[in-house]
């Protein structure tokens, strides 16, 4: 039985990243079709190092990414810090269900409705449109992983703060922040990640001139095989593991520090 | 904080709930009020429900993603269950999470590389001496896909799920006599039923949308909501069909998280 079970579950792991791999593999391939291994070239990476429009494509979509999670994160923090300040029970149940309707709506409805919402607003469609809507979907995610550490603050440390004379403005930069910032990192990780893996709001609101990556491998993935692509893979695959190993160090310095600090108070 | 304050900090996270969450959905609703000529008019629903077509495509898109669900849950549970059994079981965890961090087109297309008439697939196919078949555009690689990306964002509800649940359960249940099915089936099961209602959810609601799969893997044989919304956004430019299609999909979800929520609020009262 135990033996079955290891064995169902090693299946599942190939299932799961056999496709990966497959693509790792066939961008390393000479030839250009994703059969019959044809022996080792990077000229597909030295293709894609070359290709000037697939750079400015990497560049663009990074700039979104970057620039829209920053915003998100900014924007996401002080919704969270109101959702959090507001004393009624019902309006912070609104507030956050309003929140969450971006989180589950299916993506084609995020696209088509924020197309609608630009072309009624006469705002082109282009690099930025595209910003607004990776900044929209990304705010409810920001806000959800701020939100746990604001609710472990005990209320105690604001009112120390207020009856020794902290105005507004210390409360925030030297209580608040500096206590919710591993989940604000948290949340601008989530919107990075986000945004670098969104291709249907994207694909619905870019318009003709401008183009991320997803939205320029869906258009040469509908024309077939391109070795190209593989080598993208390949580069993304790097990027992604880059991102999950530092997102991976950010929680364990904070889970290190927090147990740190339960072994001070006891 | 004083009040005054609190107010300037809420006006940029309120801007964004009026501006693009709120009036987007307004707006989709209004929309599909309105014909090819602008004019305000029910023809849309009235298409919908009338002609045969928009029916049709509308309970084949929930079969497909019923199957794909169904695929998704058959494969996840046991993978979840076995996972939490194991020593390293978050280094295991985050093998399953690995590969949703990869971009869903990039999935995609390895698939176009699998099925294709020499590809992966097909070379495993003749090894075990069942020939080579068509693999790619049909609707069984459709649903295989679709399950593939789905199958993380099964496991992880199901895995927390068992993560919640006690032990003591288990072994209170073992220790007046029941043989482990009886455990499984009438303990462990319902016990960890919130977490399977909450991976249909973040499950069956992407696969009625998911139309770069239809494009890339179906060929256009399926034909799912998402698929028809986009086809009448970004081809024929029928906004208010596409609309329609849109609060469709959008009642169908209200459905699904109706469905999956209530019982789980219920329990946990």
């Amino acid at each position: 039985m135990k033996k079955l079970s290891r064995l169902y579950l090693v299946l599942v792991f190939i299932i799961l990243y056999v496709p990966i791999i497959y693509l790792i593999v066939y961008s390393f391939s000479q030839g250009d079709t994703m059969t019959n291994y044809h022996g080792f070239t990077w000229q597909h990476y030295r293709d894609l190092f070359a290709d000037p429009r697939m750079l400015a494509i990497v560049a663009d979509t990074l700039l979104v990414a970057l620039l829209s999670a920053l915003m998100a994160t900014a924007i996401g923090t002080l919704g969270a810090l109101s959702i959090q300040r507001t004393s009624k029970r019902v309006t912070r149940d609104v507030l956050l269900n309003l929140n969450n309707i971006l989180m589950v709506s299916p993506d084609v409805i995020i696209g088509a409705s924020f197309l609608i919402f630009f072309t009624t607003l006469k705002i082109p469609l282009g690099f930025g449109s595209v910003l607004l809507s990776h900044i929209a979907f990304e705010i409810p995610i920001v806000v959800l992983m701020v939100l746990p550490r604001l609710r472990e603050m005990s209320p105690s440390l604001l009112s120390a703060a207020e009856d020794l004379g902290a105005t507004t403005h210390q409360l925030l930069t030297k209580i608040i922040l500096p206590f919710i910032t591993p989940g604000i990192l948290a949340g601008f990780f989530m919107a990075l990640t986000y945004s670098l893996d969104d291709f249907a709001v994207t694909f619905f609101v870019t318009g003709n001139g401008f183009s991320t990556l997803s939205v320029e491998i869906y258009s040469r993935a509908r024309q077939g095989i391109n070795l190209e692509i593989n080598a993208l893979s390949g580069v993304m695959l790097l990027f992604s593991l880059l991102l999950v190993g530092g997102y991976y160090l950010l929680q364990q310095s904070s889970r290190k520090r927090r147990a740190r600090k339960r072994e001070v108070t006891p | 904080m004083t009040k005054r304050n609190f107010w300037g900090y809420f006006v940029p996270y309120g801007l964004w709930l009026g501006l693009f969450v709120i009036a987007p959905v307004a707006l989709i609703v209004y929309q599909s009020f309105f014909n090819l000529d602008h004019q305000l008019t029910l023809t849309n629903y009235a298409d919908y429900f009338r002609s045969g077509v928009y029916l049709k495509m509308t309970l084949n898109s929930v079969w497909y993603a019923f199957l794909i669900t169904l695929f998704t849950g058959l494969i996840s549970y046991p993978t979840a269950y076995v996972l939490h059994q194991l020593k390293h079981r978050q280094l295991w965890l985050l093998l399953v999470i690995l590969p949703t961090w990869i971009n869903i087109l990039l999935k995609a297309y390895a698939f176009i590389g699998i099925f294709s008439q020499d590809g992966l697939a097909n070379t495993f196919l003749r090894f075990i001496g069942l020939g080579p078949h068509q693999l790619l555009f049909t609707n069984a690689s459709f649903i295989f896909v679709a399950t593939y990306i789905q199958i993380p964002f099964m496991i992880l509800p199901i895995y927390n799920a068992l993560d919640d649940l006690n032990p003591a359960f288990i072994n209170a249940s073992q220790d007046l006599g029941a043989t482990h099915w009886q455990t499984f089936r009438h303990v462990i099961f319902p016990l960890t039923l919130p977490g399977v209602k909450a991976g249909i959810q973040a499950v069956f609601i992407p696969s009625l949308s998911l139309f770069m799969l239809t494009r890339l893997i179906g060929g256009n044989k399926v034909i799912t909501l998402g698929t028809a919304i986009e086809e009448h956004f970004l081809t024929t430019m029928n906004w208010g069909m596409g609309s329609t299609i849109g609060v469709v999909l959008i009642v169908a979800m209200i459905i699904v998280m109706q469905l999956t929520n209530d019982h789980t609020k219920g329990a946990a009262k």
